[in-house]
């Protein structure tokens, strides 16, 4: 279970990433199209008033004794005033000779009628914007094509451009600081339902298989789908194992209990020492596969009660005390003595056969690694909550090992010689997982070994 | 290509007479490793204090001035743009076209306001109407016109007072008396009246307002109209004898301008000289010291303001429009 995940990526990143580069993405267009669009509006704010311009020193054109006059107004100039102060040029020309201005200046072909063409261009070192017109003058013997350029340099329309691009830039800028957030946001909000799953599994006890409720994403429903059908054939094949455990320890345990019996029987018959020491470690070892068989069945059976926990009201010490009434034959088969420690009554909602039987199981621990003529004591406490300290003075948990003594089928380096299946301590602590408590092991500074078990 | 012929034909004649200035000094070590030419139409009187001012405390650069009317000034100018490092003129008009045209080069360090200003390039450093200067002779006191209109009445009321003793530009050789007269027409019909009026008076007519000042006092003249009223009263022989009169009608104002050239070798000299100029005609300042007039903001009572810097003031540059300006002003004044 603790072996890396190969992790390739993340999707937060790449959502996160696609996200925002398309939003930096548009930006850099906004930016661009915004700019280039308010460019043509500037230019062409620049055109209508060229065009005003020309229009009015076209206007101006008369003919006046068949010379062309063009008396044009102040206005067609003064409206040129710009902020940046831009140069102004013009060039009047009839037909192929100018009438006055600036003759080097570039004209473009304008057709008559009085439509304006506009045109960029360089002139005197300076970019320029040129608006040409020309006009028909039908005099008495002649046909005059008058043409009139205005051009204005481009300083004003470079300063309003430049103030338009860093103002296009500050809104793409806030656009996309914008759209980070939104991405954030929406990244977020998208990962949640896995974050929650994957919380919702990891908080989980540890025999909790079954199938996940919570509502979630469509696009999580095949992932939650194949989850769920997992947990069920993982519990399936648990319970599997877990019945043919019991199937099999009861099917040993019966028929053991028939060997154990002609066992002892032969024993009484045979004279011949040898013969009797053999069958008394015959008894001896039959004694222990029964006991690993019952331990078993008692796992199997915990395992089940623990998983359709069905708890009732019930004092604690009672119990204790009905245990060690219980036990009391057997201790003192060892001389040793079985004392309770309690201050009244401890109440609690518990499985009351499971208690008896984790309890029963740490007593019996206690017992077999007691040396004789010694005192087990069982304390009862009520507060911070309700626990019960099993205290023997034998030789102690061996320290190196502690963490690992509550494991299926482990046995402490000094149980060598101890009849044994390992489980005892892994069913106690089942059952205290199973309430809600816990199972904790320490050696005594006196000596001796305490397992406390807390509800 | 005929154009190019046009404009050596018409600029041929100049040649010649361009080294006549009506007044040329020399300022500042004749051994100054550096020399600032400036061409002007400011008399040297006026002007010598601020050249002095700039001279001080810059041993090694010496001034040549050069003196000569405003529309000499641009045709000179024109013919040989690398002989002169700073332009000043009083015909705002032929300055702006000069500016436009890129004769200039924008000052450095110079910031002053739009309406004293175009493209940081040419800038204005006095504001100087310009005014009726009537000969208390010809009048009893308080009977002074106060406008054109009344100027008018007047002369059409005793002309024999006036015959031949009136006086104006001619706007046929002075740039700065047809930038007045354009202004003018511009402005009001009642200026064409006042010409044709002039003109029934056979007025006569000046190249610039220091020779009608002249004559005003040497009573050839009773009145003489669109005269700088700074040369007045730069003059200290006239007190008493005549009067300045501020049109109430409305104002021309004319702002005097300067401009760095664009041929210039010592363009840093040329901009230190203009700053220092503008610096010294806007700050305060003694006017004993420096006679011009200082360039200042205040608005005529008429609320109208000073002619302003703009392209417009090419309108009336354009040939078309001058011949036909000229023609009319000629049927008007010359008759």
């Amino acid at each position: 279970m603790s072996d890396a995940v190969n992790v390739s990526g993340s999707l937060r990143a790449r959502l996160s990433l696609t996200l925002i580069g398309s939003a930096a993405a548009i930006a850099v267009l906004l930016f661009f199209v915004v700019r280039t669009y308010a460019a043509q509006i500037a230019q062409s704010g620049q055109d209508n008033i060229l065009e005003a311009s020309v229009t009015s020193i076209l206007d101006a054109a008369t003919l006046r004794d068949g010379d062309v006059a063009v008396d044009f107004p102040y206005v067609a100039f003064s409206m040129l005033n710009t902020e940046a102060d831009d140069r102004v040029f013009y060039a009047i020309w009839q037909d192929e000779t100018l009438l006055s201005g600036y003759e080097l200046l570039p004209v473009a072909d304008a057709p008559g009628g009085g439509d304006i063409v506009h045109v960029s261009a360089q002139f005197d070192g300076a970019p320029v914007r040129i608006a040409t017109a020309a006009r028909i003058l039908v005099g008495a013997n002649a046909r005059n094509r008058v043409t009139v350029s205005v051009a204005q340099t481009q300083d004003a329309l470079a300063g309003t451009l430049n103030k338009i691009s860093r103002n296009v830039g500050l809104i793409g800028a806030g656009f996309f600081a914008l759209s980070v957030l939104v991405a954030s946001w929406a990244t977020n909000t998208a990962i949640r339902p896995l974050e929650r799953l994957t919380h919702s599994i990891t908080r989980r006890g540890p025999k909790d298989l079954s199938p996940v409720a919570r509502p979630v994403p469509s696009e999580m429903a095949p992932l939650v789908t194949s989850l769920n059908s997992f947990m069920a054939r993982l519990d399936t094949s648990l319970k599997q194992s877990e019945d043919f455990i019991a199937e099999a320890a009861h099917r040993v345990r019966t028929p053991l209990a028939t060997v154990r019996s002609h066992a002892e029987a032969t024993l009484q018959r045979v004279e011949r020492e040898d013969n009797r020491q053999a069958l008394r470690s015959m008894v001896r070892a039959i004694d222990e596969s029964s006991r690993a068989a019952g331990q078993l069945l008692d796992h199997a059976m915990i395992t089940f009660r623990a998983d359709h926990l069905e708890t009732e009201p019930l004092d604690l010490v009672d119990l204790v005390e009905d245990l060690v009434t219980r036990l009391t034959p057997v201790a003192e088969m060892k001389d040793i003595a079985l004392t309770v420690i309690s201050s009244g009554k401890v109440s609690v909602e518990a499985d009351s056969i499971l208690l008896q039987n984790a309890l029963s199981n740490l007593v019996e621990n206690a017992l077999k690694y007691a040396p004789e003529e010694s005192e087990i004591t069982l304390e009862v406490f009520d507060v911070p909550r309700p626990r019960v300290e099993v205290r023997d003075e034998g030789p102690g948990f061996p320290p190196d090992q502690m963490h690992e003594l509550a494991a299926r089928f482990s046995r402490g380096e000094n149980a060598k010689d101890t009849i044994g299946s390992g489980l005892g301590l892994t069913i106690a602590q089942d059952v205290a997982t199973a309430h809600g408590g816990e199972l904790t092991l320490t050696n005594l500074s006196e000596g001796g070994a305490c397992v406390t078990f807390l509800l | 290509m005929r154009y190019i012929f046009a404009l050596i034909a018409w600029l041929y004649p100049l040649v010649g007479v361009a080294q006549e200035w009506e007044d040329q000094n020399a300022f500042g070590p004749a051994s100054a490793a550096s020399t600032l030419r400036v061409l002007s139409s400011t008399d040297t009187a006026l002007f010598a204090p601020i050249i002095e001012d700039f001279l001080r405390g810059r041993p090694d650069v010496s001034v040549e001035y050069f003196v000569t009317g405003t529309a000499q000034i641009d045709q000179v100018f024109r013919a040989s743009p690398d002989d002169f490092d700073v332009v000043i003129s009083s015909a705002m008009d032929l300055q702006l076209k000069l500016v436009n045209d890129g004769y200039s080069v924008p000052v450095a360090n110079l910031s002053q306001p739009d309406w004293a200003q175009w493209r940081n390039s040419l800038f204005a450093f006095t504001t100087e109407p310009a005014t009726i200067v009537i000969n208390r002779a010809a009048f009893a006191p308080d009977t002074v016109p106060q406008t054109r209109q009344e100027l008018i009445a007047a002369m059409r009321a005793r002309p024999e007072v006036f015959r031949g003793k009136v006086g104006t530009y001619d706007v046929r050789d002075s740039g700065l008396g047809y930038l007045f007269a354009t202004q003018d027409a511009r402005a009001s019909e009642t200026f064409w009246r006042l010409m044709e009026v002039m003109g029934g008076l056979d007025a006569r007519l000046y190249c610039c307002s220091g020779a009608m000042i002249d004559d005003l006092i040497a009573g050839k003249l009773m009145v003489a109209y669109n005269v700088l009223g700074s040369y007045v009263a730069a003059r200290d022989d006239v007190a008493g004898m005549l009067e300045i009169v501020l049109p109430s009608d409305f104002p021309t104002i004319m702002m005097r301008t300067a401009f760095v050239s664009s041929r210039t070798e010592v363009e840093e000299n040329a901009a230190a000289f203009v700053r220092h100029l503008v610096e010294v005609q806007t700050g305060p300042r003694n006017r004993d010291v420096f006679p011009l007039p200082p360039l200042s903001a205040t608005v005529d009572s008429t609320g109208q303001a000073v002619i302003s810097l703009e392209p417009a003031l090419m309108t009336y540059l354009d040939p078309l429009k001058r011949k036909t300006f000229i023609k009319e002003w000629s049927s008007a004044v010359i008759q």
